[in-house]
């Protein structure tokens, strides 16, 4: 245990009202990785942020090459060596990709200058060489905007090893690569574990931390659980410590009777987004959308809820053509749409709960010019009463609520609007487990109710497990269609990277 | 090189004011002689200078609106200064003014930095104590030219090839501010502290800090600013550049500096003063009441932010594969 290069001994971090850390312990060892496994609300990106030097730890010590160590700013960490690839963006969109690389350790002019002057040919050169031994083929000089989120992530990547790390920290990198970038990241950690890095990765994967790692780290709200060698445990054992129970992973699908065809599009177009998208949706059906982030799959329900331009292609509706110029349009013919980023695009946080219940249909309960606030009260109480949304009343703001709280708010909002199809977009994601299945359960209600439900996800689980039938995109095309039973992991993950399914 | 400056933002306004230049030429060729090009820049040079020390407020996701009033009250203070102890050397009055001028400038940038005041609120008190503290000074009395030594006004007159001392100022503030933002580790922050502050913090940068530097330059050329207006105008009194912050404003904006922070270029800042100058000198020329000149600089901020706002429109993802990508290309189109 004495080697390890970068140890954290009973580290505490409170926030008002939150013990985000509670006296946890981890060891990086160099040469080797260590996985950092828990649910989210674990602690995982405070303690990211603790190790960086972004927070302050408020008990507890930090040691470092065997002598304790105090981060005052990330400079302080920076300089020691520890860098880490954050999970949200941490670069600069019109900057230069060199220049993103080398920002706050630029490479200086040699002589007199050498204290003012920025070499950018240097720069440039230096960042030429970081990006080809990753395999990541762009023009330094091009402005960071211009690149695809993959692409962006290269140069994150490149960025942390500008520096002579000796401490390399990944919060989930793979969440936002395709299947073909994540084998790229993969060979990169087990060159980085070659060059005696100490590097810790953070991921919600288990085939990853199998993959890659050589010893886990297991954090449960705040706390730290347990560690050990990757070949000394299996994932049911990982998967208990994260949730302290035995989960087994059945889904709540209950057998709905399939009605006739509610929604029918044929052959929707986007210049540049997807193409001959075609398919139809029958009542009591949960109809599966399975495809890499990247694959068009967000872009297409966005189409559907009128939020994409330049759309092309027929939408019928109970057989009767319709179009769907903005989201007015859609809720108006009963499609509505569950956005995957909730806090941006599902909810106004400043306003209280009945009012984001009742944003979609203000008209309806407006009588001679004003609001009838008993009516929109009445509205919120019903929807949210049947989600189970936890507040002490329902004038409180959502910005107090948690997020699964304001995920549940949401969901009220357009079932309020009484929809005939309501379109989920990766509607478990950054919800913890036990969240999880409730969500899934209400999918079986709201079908059981006479609904039909799109559900766009990136859990294979899910998919398999929720879907009547799973549609597959991959480079904004369709490309299979399979029924629940002839479904298999290998068949939806082949087509959605590219392959053709032969078994 | 030279076709990417072309197709950029700066490139395109370069073309815009030299073709409104040589336009206004063709009606009047005298308009665009030397003499007369060198006097529309020495006009401009107080908006370019003060222009640069906003661009990097504005870089920075802040706007100073105090520049005017800062100006009003260095120049005051220089003024009196020299009216009172008129032996006292230009050196040393300059001196005062670049000092004077940064304590205003760092007294906006304390408040953004160590109490999170939004720069809008902090500058448009400060505008108004500034500009009331040149009348508490001055009385509400001017200072005349008479009361002036003859090398506090000649001083920004005196030629150098033929060219005012004032467009030299002008100049090596454009050279250093130049070199500073593109070779300095201290100008480049000020891009990325404006450009993303979280990860301008994540990657060591003080944004406070940043933000501090940016209203103590843009103070700083405010004083300089301030003598070089009294001693041109060879006058002092209270309302000295009333107003003038907006039209400083108008040049960064006009030259691209983005409103939101983080875009923005010298060269670009300079072009958009210059812009302002060429339109300025044109409008007597031409025969057009100089009463137009505000809404013809507005009509023209309305033009420069459209055309930026249609150009970032619809820039999608490019999901679907280009007909002539061949589909073994080892690099996915775009996930």
């Amino acid at each position: 245990m004495n080697d390890a290069i970068f140890s954290l001994k009973k580290v505490s971090k409170v926030f008002p009202g939150v013990k985000a850390l509670d006296e946890v312990d981890l060891h990086l060892y160099p040469g080797q990785v260590t996985a950092l496994i828990g649910e989210n609300g674990a602690g995982k990106s405070t303690l990211v942020k603790t190790m960086t030097g972004i927070y302050q730890p408020d008990g507890g010590e930090i040691i470092f090459d065997g002598k304790p160590v105090y981060f005052h700013s990330p400079h302080d960490s920076h300089a020691l060596g520890i860098t880490a690839i954050h999970q949200e963006t941490v670069l600069f969109d019109d900057l230069t990709v060199a220049e993103n690389i080398f920002l706050g350790n630029y490479p200086m002019k040699k002589g007199p200058m050498t204290k003012f002057s920025i070499d950018w040919p240097t720069m440039v050169a230096r960042s030429q060489e970081i990006l080809s031994s990753i395999n990541a083929h762009m023009d330094p000089n091009q402005i960071l905007r211009e690149l695809s989120i993959g692409q962006k992530h290269m140069v994150g990547i490149a960025r942390a090893l500008s520096v002579d790390a000796k401490v390399v920290i990944l919060d989930e990198p793979t969440a936002a690569l395709s299947h073909h970038e994540i084998h790229e990241l993969y060979d990169l950690v087990n060159n980085l574990k070659q060059k005696g890095k100490a590097i810790l990765f953070i991921t919600h994967k288990f085939d990853e931390v199998f993959i890659l790692a050589d010893r886990y780290t297991v954090f449960r709200d705040g706390c730290f659980v347990g560690e050990g060698f990757i070949k000394d445990t299996n994932e049911t054992q990982l998967v208990e410590m994260m949730v302290a129970r035995s989960i087994d992973e059945t889904y709540p699908k209950k057998t709905v009777e399939i009605g006739e065809t509610l929604l029918e599009v044929s052959n929707l177009c986007h210049t540049t987004e997807f193409a001959n998208i075609s398919f139809s949706l029958k009542k009591g059906e949960i109809l599966g959308v399975y495809g890499l982030v990247g694959s068009g799959r967000t872009e297409v329900m966005q189409a559907l809820f009128g939020t994409a331009r330049h759309v092309t292609g027929s939408i019928k509706m109970n057989g009767k053509e319709v179009t769907i110029h903005s989201p007015r349009d859609a809720i108006d013919h009963g499609i509505v749409y569950v956005p995957e980023e909730r806090q941006k695009q599902g909810i106004v946080l400043e306003l209280p709960i009945v009012q984001n219940v009742s944003l979609p249909q203000m008209e309806r309960l407006t009588k001679h010019g004003q609001i009838d606030e008993e009516n929109e009260m009445s509205l919120a109480r019903q929807y949210c009463e049947r989600l189970q949304v936890k507040a002490s009343s329902w004038q409180e703001k959502v910005m107090n609520l948690s997020g699964g709280n304001q995920q549940k708010v949401v969901i009220a909002k357009w079932l309020a609007t009484n929809p005939k199809v309501i379109i989920l977009d990766e509607p478990t994601k950054g919800i913890d487990i036990g969240s999880k299945a409730a969500v899934h359960e209400f999918m079986s209600e709201l079908v059981d109710s006479g609904l039909a439900v799109i559900m766009v996800s990136s859990e294979l689980p899910e998919i398999l497990g929720m879907s009547d039938r799973i549609l597959v995109m991959n480079e904004g095309l369709i490309v299979g269609e399979l029924a629940r039973e002839e479904a298999t992991p290998e068949k939806v993950v082949s087509l959605a990277t590219g392959g053709t399914v032969t078994c | 090189m030279l076709k990417r400056f072309i197709y950029s933002r700066e490139g395109i306004l370069s073309l815009i004011v030299l073709a409104l230049f040589l336009g206004v030429g063709m009606i009047s060729p005298a308009f665009i002689s030397l003499p007369n090009s060198i006097s529309i820049f020495n006009d401009t040079s107080i908006l370019i200078m003060l222009s640069l020390g906003q661009m990097l407020v504005i870089l920075t996701r802040c706007i100073d609106l105090s520049v005017a009033a800062n100006v009003a009250f260095t120049g005051m203070v220089v003024a009196m200064t020299n009216q009172y102890f008129p032996q006292l050397s230009m050196a040393i009055l300059i001196v005062l003014a670049l000092a004077l001028g940064a304590l205003l400038g760092a007294i906006n940038g304390l408040f953004v930095w160590l109490l999170k005041v939004p720069s809008i609120v902090i500058t448009l008190g400060t505008m108004s104590i500034y500009r009331g503290c040149t009348f508490l000074l001055s009385d509400g009395a001017w200072v005349n030219s008479h009361q002036m030594s003859p090398s506090f006004i000649a001083l920004p007159r005196f030629e150098i090839l033929s060219v005012p001392v004032l467009s030299w100022i002008a100049v090596v503030a454009i050279i250093i501010v130049f070199w500073a933002m593109k070779y300095s580790v201290w100008g480049r922050n000020f891009y990325s502290a404006g450009g993303n502050p979280t990860a301008a913090f994540y990657s060591g940068v003080n944004v406070g800090k940043v933000q501090f530097y940016a209203f103590l330059v843009s103070g700083t050329l405010s004083g300089l600013c301030g003598y070089l207006w009294v001693s041109r105008f060879a006058v002092a009194y209270v309302d000295v550049a009333n107003g003038f912050e907006l039209q400083v404003v108008a040049a960064c904006v006009i030259g691209g500096i983005s409103i939101v922070g983080g875009v923005g270029t010298v060269v670009g800042c300079v072009v958009g003063a210059l812009f302002i100058g060429v339109v300025n000198n044109a409008l007597p020329i031409i025969g057009v009441s100089p009463f137009w000149q505000m809404a013809i600089s507005g009509l023209v901020i309305v033009i420069a932010v459209i055309a930026n706002a249609s150009s970032d429109k619809d820039k999608a993802r490019i999901i679907l594969r280009k007909p002539n990508e061949s589909d073994d290309s080892v690099q996915a189109p775009s996930h």
